[in-house]
């Protein structure tokens, strides 16, 4: 493909949801030549899907409220695998770009003073645990994801960035060195494959819920970026660690804001027992989202389910009013009409724990630079690539991921990566040109796909790999099953290596790029598999029958899962903030 | 039975010289499920079948299309909302450029929403935290900021199937009148010089399909004549 | 902004404005002339033709004219720039269309003035 088209810039972003879009803000106000790459147009990613809001202490609904305090919760939540450094820069940095998004016109909900509207949300507390619920996610009713997405594309277009939408970025170029110097794209329109040449690529390409048979996710969340950075041979962090959204709609997966909890609503089981208050006397409904998700199924499993087949709780909400259904959750009234067929003001939805988030992913530092290991097991930069938001762990989120914390997860390491990029360009950066070689490398996959003449289909494997995710890896996990997985999945690649596109057109080839999704999807499949069943400890969202317990002497760690070896190594996590003392870990009780 | 019998406009420009109909029998097992899963299913019949989707729950706005003759969301509406006799015909959104089966070119769409200036413009330096905005005039942006850019509304104007380079149409009109509703917006007046033509506004001729297809249940409409009352209030 | 310079008022806001306005003034002319006619069942040229030999009526009659006018210039102007996408077509409707116009207007002042 010698007489493949170029383009060349400073700063390539792949993936236009909220934190490729931050990023680019910062670049394309900078002047630096940036454009976003995104498989589907930017106000269709899945940021646009986040409903309860974005948790920062801008001191609304308690002037008194402090970000430190946030930090603990974070660290909290994460069960204490959380980077303290990076929770700090989040949380604390994190109501300048909260003010900021205000600035650029995002409707936030108000409360009658003219602040922003704060709504309470599971995980919170004042005074480092001490002080009670707090009410801290800030909400645009619950549309928060759609208004911050449009939000940040409208300042794009104000600030000129230069978009590629509908574009698929199919593998990263390394030069000789093992430097990122861009990657290989394809106009999906046209089918016009791109040497994207640039110094610094970001990949902003959000989580992987699609691994998943049932999943809150948008079905672009495919994991593009993780699948991409594995296949250039960079490990992934905490793979294992993914969130299941204690409710998802029966049936449908679609998500229900955690700000129902948060206006007031409950859980019920089949005898309309408000069961939380069993398992978390405290913090009840707004326990962590892995102990609500835990405590869901071990009613369903002891019997106490509702509907049928005993296999899903009811949120209780018809007692907050059609008023407050209508002002703070009108989109939940409009999806559970929907996708339960339910009314809300007078009947409790139908929820089961669903895939939600993952909260492992490229392992950066706070500027979004992606870091592997070198050989004694000490970190080292990536030069030339970088990673933001949910493809990136960072890690502020640990183990387990506070409600509202991703977007500004988002916002906060969007705009950090932006801005040390710019710093970086200024200062100048110089790598290798990527060789012909260099570039075949990033084509291999494609090409295979192009030339491949039978075999399975993409979707029936699809839905294979799905499944297997389901049942071996889901809320509760034991080593049987996880090793059978892990064989079925190690099975299922080399299938999917023989599978079959059958269209080999290409104007808007859909089943090109649903093939080359697959592939991402098995490569995140097999790094969470890998690292689940190689954690032999239970933290966060990572449960298992066999280790009940938190190791902390073991897995007080982030894990590594490399792709060459497909094996699991450890690494430190940070117990360094630099303006607070350490949060040391605690027994994590709601 | 349980065969839904689905007709589906199929137009691919490497191989089609003209655009046609094709026939497809999906079992949907007696179930109520969205056009988009029938989307799925087909699919599975002929991979080469291209269509839009992403969120699947009606909030990215990227699988408009017209289904049964009306534009709307194929995610959100259900089989028993559009089928009727058993049969369901599937078009991609009327008006614009078809790229291929149901994928249409936006570009005219995006190009009109991107005129109205969509950011909040405002010339007071910005303050330390965020700029206050009472409760009642938050409420001003309701109906309004919850646009997915679907562009149901649009491809079902007749205004804007005839002037599509000229009249803004409804989505974007719904975009503008929502930064002129927004009390922290300072560019009324720059944002109505830009509107007072023949075409921009006034092409609108209150047929109101933007308002019967809305799948947010928003109405543009109503956003225009506020526009309107807007530059006359200005102007007079 | 989208300019034009075939438009009546240059402005849309104006174009749409005259169009309610003589949209109005054609409703009441309409309103009176059938009430007239009503009113009248046995009418006769001597009546008639006394109605408007009065000078309000001529005034009445003129306005409701000139608003005829500016009503059909402006609505077919706006049916020639929706379906007549040719240019040269478009002008040579909208000439012929102000040309007839014209006649027209000219005709009624003859007729309410001449006699």
């Amino acid at each position: 493909m010698s007489n493949m088209r170029s383009l060349t810039f400073d700063a390539i972003i792949i993936g236009g949801g909220g934190s490729g879009l931050r990023a680019a803000l910062e670049l394309a106000k900078s002047g630096k030549k940036t454009a976003v790459l995104s498989k589907v147009f930017p106000t269709r990613s899945h940021t646009v899907s986040a409903q309860g809001g974005i948790t920062c202490a801008i001191a609304s609904a308690d002037p008194n409220d402090d970000w430190r305090w946030h930090m603990y919760d974070t660290v909290k939540g994460g069960d204490y695998i959380a980077d303290q450094d990076a929770a700090e820069y989040m949380c604390s940095e994190g109501p300048k770009a909260v003010f900021e998004l205000e600035h650029m016109g995002l409707p936030f909900s108000r409360f009658d003073n003219g602040r922003i509207y704060q709504r309470p949300f599971g995980g919170q507390s004042k005074d480092f645990g001490k002080g009670g619920q707090a009410a801290r996610t800030c909400a645009a009713a619950d549309r928060t994801g759609h208004a911050l997405l449009h939000t940040l594309y409208q300042n794009n277009l104000k600030n000129n960035t230069t978009f590629l939408n509908e574009w698929y970025a199919v593998d990263l170029v390394k030069n000789a060195n093992g430097d990122v110097v861009g990657c290989i794209a394809m106009c999906i329109e046209t089918g016009e494959l791109v040497h994207v040449k640039s110094k610094a690529t970001v990949l902003a390409t959000g989580g992987a819920g699609r691994i998943y048979a049932s999943t809150t996710n948008a079905l672009i969340n495919t994991g593009d970026g993780i699948g991409m950075a594995l296949r250039a041979g960079f490990p992934m962090q905490d793979m294992e660690m993914w969130q299941f959204h204690p409710t998802g709609i029966y049936g449908a997966g679609t998500l229900v804001t955690e700000g129902c909890r948060g206006e007031g609503g409950y859980l019920i089981n089949k005898d309309g027992e408000r069961f939380m208050e069993r398992y978390a006397p405290n913090a009840k409904d707004l326990a962590g989202r892995d102990v609500v998700a835990r405590s869901m199924v071990m009613e369903i499993l002891e019997g106490r389910g509702c509907g049928e087949k005993g296999d899903h709780v009811f949120l209780k909400l018809d007692h907050l009013g059609e008023e407050v259904l209508g002002k703070r959750l009108p989109g939940i009234v409009e999806l559970s009409k929907t996708f339960a067929h339910v009314d809300p003001a007078k009947e409790p939805i139908p929820v089961v724990p669903t895939c939600h988030y993952m909260m492992g992913g490229i392992p950066t530092n706070v500027h979004g630079q992606a870091i592997m290991q070198d050989e004694d097991g000490n970190d080292q930069i990536v030069n030339g690539l970088f990673a933001c938001g949910e493809a990136a762990c960072v890690s502020v989120h640990g183990a387990n991921r506070l409600g509202g914390n991703s977007l500004l997860d988002l916002v906060v390491f969007g705009r950090a990566a932006g801005m040390y990029i710019e710093s970086a360009l200024n200062e100048g950066i110089e790598y290798l040109d990527a060789t012909q070689s260099d570039i075949d490398a990033a084509m291999k996959r494609l090409n295979r796909w192009n030339e491949s003449s039978g075999g399975e289909s993409v979707p029936a494997l699809k839905a294979e790999l799905q499944e297997i995710m389901q049942s071996d890896f889901g809320v509760f996990r034991q080593e049987d099953n996880m090793q059978d997985g892990v064989k079925k999945l190690a099975e299922l690649r080399e299938r999917i290596a023989n599978a079959h596109l059958g269209d080999k057109s290409n104007a808007f080839n859909t089943a090109r790029v649903e093939a080359l999704e697959l592939d991402n999807l098995m490569e995140v499949a097999e790094a969470t598999a890998i690292s689940a069943l190689e954690r032999k400890e239970s933290r966060g969202a990572h449960s298992r029958y066999d280790y009940p317990d938190r190791d902390d002497v073991n897995w007080l760690k982030h894990s590594l899962f490399f792709p060459a070896t497909k094996t699991l190594g450890k690494r430190d996590v940070n117990f360094t903030p630099k303006t607070v003392d350490t949060f040391e870990p605690k027994v994590r009780t709601y | 039975m349980s065969m839904l019998q689905v007709s589906v406009y199929r137009y691919n420009p490497e191989t089609d010289s003209a655009p046609y109909m094709q026939e497809f029998q999906v079992d949907t097992q007696g179930r109520d499920v969205m056009v988009l899963n029938v989307l799925a299913m087909i699919k599975e019949q002929d991979s080469s079948m291209a269509y839009r989707r992403s969120c699947r729950e009606g909030v990215c706005g990227s699988d408009g299309m017209n289904m049964n003759g009306k534009n709307g969301l194929a995610c959100i509406t259900p089989l028993s909302e559009v089928v009727k006799g058993g049969k369901l015909t599937l078009r991609p959104l009327p008006g614009l450029p078809v790229i291929r089966d149901l994928v249409v070119d936006m570009a005219l769409f995006y190009k009109q929403y991107e005129r109205i200036q969509p950011y909040l413009q405002n010339d007071t330096p910005d303050p330390a935290i965020e700029r206050l905005q009472s409760p009642e005039d938050r409420d001003k942006l309701d109906g309004l900021y919850e646009c997915i850019l679907c562009a149901c509304c649009s491809t079902s104007c007749p205004s804007f199937w005839w002037n599509p380079d000229k009249f803004v149409g409804p989505a974007g009109l719904l975009q503008s009148y929502r930064f002129l509703a927004d009390s922290r917006d300072t560019a009324t007046s720059e944002r109505l010089a830009e509107l007072e033509d023949p075409f921009s506004v006034f092409r609108c001729r209150g047929i109101m399909n933007c308002v019967a297809v809305c799948p947010k249940g928003l109405n543009p409409t109503r956003a225009i004549g506020k526009i309107r009352e807007m530059l006359l209030a200005n102007a007079t | 902004m989208v300019t034009n310079i075939t438009n009546f008022g240059r402005s849309g806001l104006s174009d749409w404005l005259l169009q309610r306005a003589s949209a109005v003034i054609l409703a009441l002319y309409t309103l009176f002339v059938v009430g007239y006619l009503l009113l009248h069942p046995n009418l006769d040229y001597a009546t008639w033709s006394g109605l408007f030999g009065s000078t309000w009526m001529r005034i009445f009659s003129l306005l409701a004219f000139v608003s005829m006018a500016a009503h059909a210039w402006i609505g077919l102007w706006t049916v020639t720039t929706d379906y007549l996408k040719p240019t040269a077509i478009r002008i040579a409707a909208q000439a012929v269309i102000i040309l007839a116009i014209f006649v027209f207007l000219v005709w009624g002042v003859q007729v309410l003035w001449g006699a």
